[in-house]
Order: C-alpha cells, then structure tokens, then sequence
C-alpha cells in the first residue's frame, strides 16, 4: 500500500511548529539554531514528498531539497562562528544578556 | 484500514520523530537536544529512503548526521558550562509560543485536509545516479548546473567567513 501524501505533510507540518515553538521559548542560541534546525528539515520533507507524488518525473523538489541541505551546513557552520565569537566577547550566550551589539 | 508494512514503518519513524523534536525543544541541556535533533534527522533520512530517495537519504546523513550535529557537539563542548539552565522562560512567552504554534498547526493542517493534491503517481523505483549527475553537470531545462556552482561559492565564501569571524584576535 502506498502511504497518502498527506500523512507526509502532517509529520512535517507538527515537526515545523515545533521548532516554531522551540524558537519562541529557548533562550539560548544554540538551541535557537537547533529549532531552526527543526524547521529547515520539515521544509526538505516537503519537497521531496512533492517531488515524489505530484511530479516523479521531474526532480525539482529532490535538487531543491540537496541545495537546501547545502545551505543549511553553510548557515550552520557560520552561525556557530558567530556564537562562539559571542560567547568569546559577552561570556555568555543566553538572550538575556545580549543586549548590545559590539564592534 | 489494512495492514501494511510501508504504514508500519512510517507509523514507528512519525512517532519517533515527533517524540524526539518535542524533547529537543524542551529539554534543558543542549547535549541532550543534540543528540534527540540527531534522531529527529535520521528519522528524515528513513523518510527520504521511503521515497525511493536513497541519494538524498545518504546526502541526509552524511551532512546533518555527521557534518551538522558534530559542530553542534563542538559548540556545545567549547562553550561548556554556559550551556545549562536555558529553559527557564516567563510563563507568558511560553503560553504565547503555544498558543502561536497551536494556531499555526491548526491553520496549516486544515489546509492540507480540504486541498486536493494532484492524482498520486507515486512511482516506486530508485532514480538513477546517472540522471542526479547529469541533471547536476549539464545546462539547460530541468539541469542544475548554475545552482551547484553558486553552492560551491556560498560554501568556499562560508568557510572562510566562519574561519575569519572565528579565529583569535
């Protein structure tokens, strides 16, 4: 039996809010990045899933997904950069005490 | 409804990802939401394997599993003890944060139940390795070849920005 489309797409969509609502409450920049983590890769479901039932003939949604995943590791490597660089400077990387932007 | 393996198999990889996403955002120490972010993406390999896309799944786990997670590990070890006590959020923010993924699902899921997608074709066949390279190496329509050199440059252009950003003063 093939599974419905849609079941996909509602494991991606709850996979999706929450990392939304792990954006919302984590006050720490790692675990921000990781639930944006959490969104991008619902968003990489989506397409392949679309890829494979609308258009299996064409591979749109399986590049989109590749490239995707490349941006994703380039995004990550700097945001980490950054944190360690801000960890580095503040000496702390919790929300609540970056409140100013240095250099 | 029948039984199915495929069904099974998805059923065991949706609970497992769901219960591993919702302790990666709740949990209070980041090696803990790591290593749970860690089974939430190879739950989403298994799923691309599902699809029949196997080169995606490897590319899944190769770049998340053993690229991605291993800097998280490293952030997280280098930075050490200012890692702990992250969730202790005010009340409101959090009733706020679920209240707008609550909304958000609620919109998005009634979305998909009353949209029809297109007649389901699923073909259930590997895609071959000679399609992926030559759609990736050649120009034209449906080729990639524009995308995959860009990639290579925001790549090099990243690396050498972590590099700069990162390194002592």
């Amino acid at each position: 039996m093939i599974i419905p489309a849609e079941y996909y797409l509602i494991l991606a969509t709850v996979l999706f809010f929450i990392g939304v609502f792990g954006f919302f409450t984590r006050r720490n920049l790692i675990s921000l990045l990781i639930s944006t983590e959490l969104m991008l890769n619902a968003v990489d479901i989506n397409f392949a899933v679309f890829n494979a039932y609308c258009h299996p003939e064409h591979l749109e949604g399986f590049f989109f997904t590749m490239f995707g995943i490349g941006i994703t590791a380039a995004e990550t490597g700097v945001a980490i950069a950054i944190i360690i660089n801000v960890f580095r400077n503040a000496k702390s990387i919790h929300i609540k005490n970056l409140r100013e932007l240095k250099y | 409804m029948e039984f199915s393996t495929n069904l099974l198999i998805f059923s065991g990889l949706a609970l497992l990802m769901i219960a591993a996403a919702m302790a990666a955002v709740t949990t209070s120490r980041i090696m803990r939401a790591v290593t749970y972010l860690l089974f939430v993406l190879f739950g989403t390999a298994g799923l691309y394997f599902m699809l029949h896309y196997t080169f995606l799944g490897a590319i899944q786990i190769i770049v998340y599993a053993g690229g991605i997670v291993v800097l998280f590990i490293f952030a997280a070890l280098l930075i050490g003890k200012g890692t702990i006590d992250i969730t202790h959020t005010s009340k409101l923010r959090y009733l706020a944060g679920l209240a707008t993924s609550f909304s958000g699902l609620g919109i998005a899921l009634y979305l998909i139940r009353n949209t029809n997608f297109v007649a389901e074709k699923f073909s259930s066949s590997d895609i071959p390795m000679k399609t992926v390279g030559t759609a990736l190496m050649s120009t034209g329509k449906h080729n990639y070849v524009l995308t995959f050199e860009v990639l290579s440059i925001l790549l090099l252009a990243c690396m050498v920005g972590a590099i700069m950003i990162a390194r002592k003063k």
